[in-house]
């Protein structure tokens, strides 16, 4: 996956298929990747993850080459990777429904 | 680089004093021993408890005979229950002068101190006199920590130090990281760097025992806070923290005081074995900071993003900041600024440069920043350990079947 992006994306590790924004996205703005130029619909903040490919439910969702959850929705290449489209794999004291819970209510904006 | 060679072979990037309390009770009096040498590598250590405890007297040996350490002077109130026979002895045999006052018979605190100060004196006068010797980078064994982390922290910092990390274990030498406690969801891709299977296993044990252990204080890692990072999930939080240690394969996991038997990547586990009796595995960063020193780390690199300003004793401290902001604003008490990364004007690789260049200055008798500003923090509290199984350092075996070959 060599590809040309975003100066306002990082990729931690060449086998990643999430990008980090650096920087903050407006709503509105357009975000290029590997050509393809799309339009953010509401603003992304630093630290955020950005599909670097489009990805399929159930899929593994890695950052710093590694494993970090699973895809729970088909998520679109550019879209915002967050609690809405993925989830933990890991022990369950740790994952979901608290991270639902800590961030029911709150879209990311 | 230079520094100076003990007799065990290892080398020391520094020749420091310590001046060692061994209860509470000689703190005050170790503390003004120091004073007139602020300046001059005379650092104050110590444990404040008067009950005798394995681990602190185990730590208290690595580092009276740590290679940053050449010369020794142990205060003693006089009844407590710290071994400083034992002690005395250990610094002794490991070639390094050694002096032990007792307050209780030494004449209290006014005498106690000024017999301490001159030995401090000819010590440091003896020790200024020792020559240096070549320093290869594979014979430093390096630390990594992170404290007061931001969400930048796992994007820019850590990773840099990753790749440092990685560039040093490719140039023979040892690298240590920790805290298993953040590494909660990291242990299977941890498991697969191990370069056993049982060491795996060994790992994998780690982390589930650290689990165990802070949800017996109540102690979740994840909290709302890193949702609104951006980050998603436990395992992606522990991602952040884990991106120090690079991408080597791991040699070894080993506990506080503990020396790695090769070069190669450490995993310490800085969380106590058995029940849950001494509260908090470490109260703040210094404590891990001393636990890595312990196990012979010769420098820190620690990484931070809301501006820690600490060092330590013994062991210089190298900060990198993980971004531009708090950079800007703490820039006397920071080596390095990860935050260009964020800024898009350096590469991870960069960075991890940078780093790697932070080290080599330090370790040619560069001061870091927390060292020039004087900050010699120390903290050592009660703990309780198992030793290490034979599966843990794989390394040891290959080392002493190597030396046996030769």
């Amino acid at each position: 996956m060599t590809d040309q992006y975003d100066a306002r994306l990082l990729l931690l590790h060449p086998d990643d298929n999430v990008f980090v924004t650096r920087a903050k996205i407006a709503a509105g703005d357009s975000l290029s990747i590997a050509g393809n130029h799309m339009a953010v619909a509401a603003a992304i903040l630093p630290g955020f993850k950005v599909a670097r490919t489009s990805i399929r439910p159930g899929d593994s969702i890695k950052k710093y080459g590694a494993h970090i959850g699973s895809a729970t929705a088909h998520i679109s290449l550019g879209d915002v990777v967050h609690t809405d489209n993925m989830k933990s794999d890991y022990i369950p004291t740790y994952t979901e429904e608290k991270i639902t819970e800590y961030t029911s209510g709150r879209k990311i904006s | 680089m230079k520094g100076w060679e003990r007799p065990d072979g290892r080398k020391g990037i520094r020749n420091v004093i310590v001046v060692a309390y061994l209860v509470e009770c000689a703190h005050h009096v170790a503390r003004e021993i120091t004073i007139p040498w602020r300046d001059q590598d005379v650092h104050l250590i110590g444990f404040p408890g008067c009950y005798a405890n394995q681990y602190a007297y185990n730590m208290m040996e690595r580092l009276s005979t740590h290679p940053n350490v050449g010369g020794v002077v142990l205060v003693s109130l006089g009844c407590e229950g710290f071994n400083k026979r034992s002690l005395q002895r250990a610094v002794s045999a490991s070639g390094r002068p050694v002096e032990t006052l007792i307050i209780q018979g030494d004449g209290g605190t006014r005498s106690t101190i000024e017999k301490g100060r001159a030995i401090v004196e000819k010590m440091r006068a003896v020790l200024d006199e020792q020559p240096t010797v070549h320093v290869d980078l594979s014979e430093l064994v390096v630390g990594t920590i992170c404290g007061g982390s931001d969400g930048a922290s796992g994007i820019t910092a850590n990773p840099a130090v990753g790749r440092a990390f990685d560039s040093l274990v490719a140039e023979g030498a040892t690298c240590v990281f920790e805290e298993t406690g953040e590494l909660i969801g990291c242990e299977g891709h941890m498991a697969s760097r191990a370069i056993t299977v049982e060491l795996a296993d060994e790992i994998t044990r780690s982390v589930g025992k650290a689990a165990r252990y802070y949800e017996t204080l109540g102690h979740g890692s994840f909290a709302p806070g890193n949702a609104e990072g951006g980050l998603t999930t436990q395992e992606e939080k522990s991602m952040g923290a884990y991106a120090k240690s690079g991408s080597s394969q791991i040699s070894g996991l080993i506990k506080p005081g503990d020396q790695p038997p090769s070069g190669g990547l450490f995993l310490l586990d800085v969380v106590p074995d058995g029940e849950v009796r001494f509260g908090f595995p470490n109260i703040a960063d210094n404590a891990e900071i001393v636990e890595l020193i312990a196990c012979g780390c010769q420098l820190i690199i620690f990484t931070t993003g809301r501006g820690s300003v600490v060092g330590s004793a013994i062991s210089p401290v190298i900060k990198v900041c993980s971004n531009s902001d708090t950079y800007n604003r703490l820039a006397e008490d920071m080596d390095v600024n990860a935050g260009t990364v964020l800024d898009g004007t350096r590469t991870l690789d960069e960075v991890g440069k940078e780093i790697l260049d932070a080290v080599t200055f330090v370790a040619s008798g560069g001061k870091s920043r927390s060292e020039e500003l004087g900050h010699q923090e120390f903290i050592l509290t009660y703990k309780s350990f198992e030793p290490v199984g034979p599966a843990c350092l794989p390394t040891s075996r290959i080392t002493a079947h190597h030396k046996a070959a030769e």
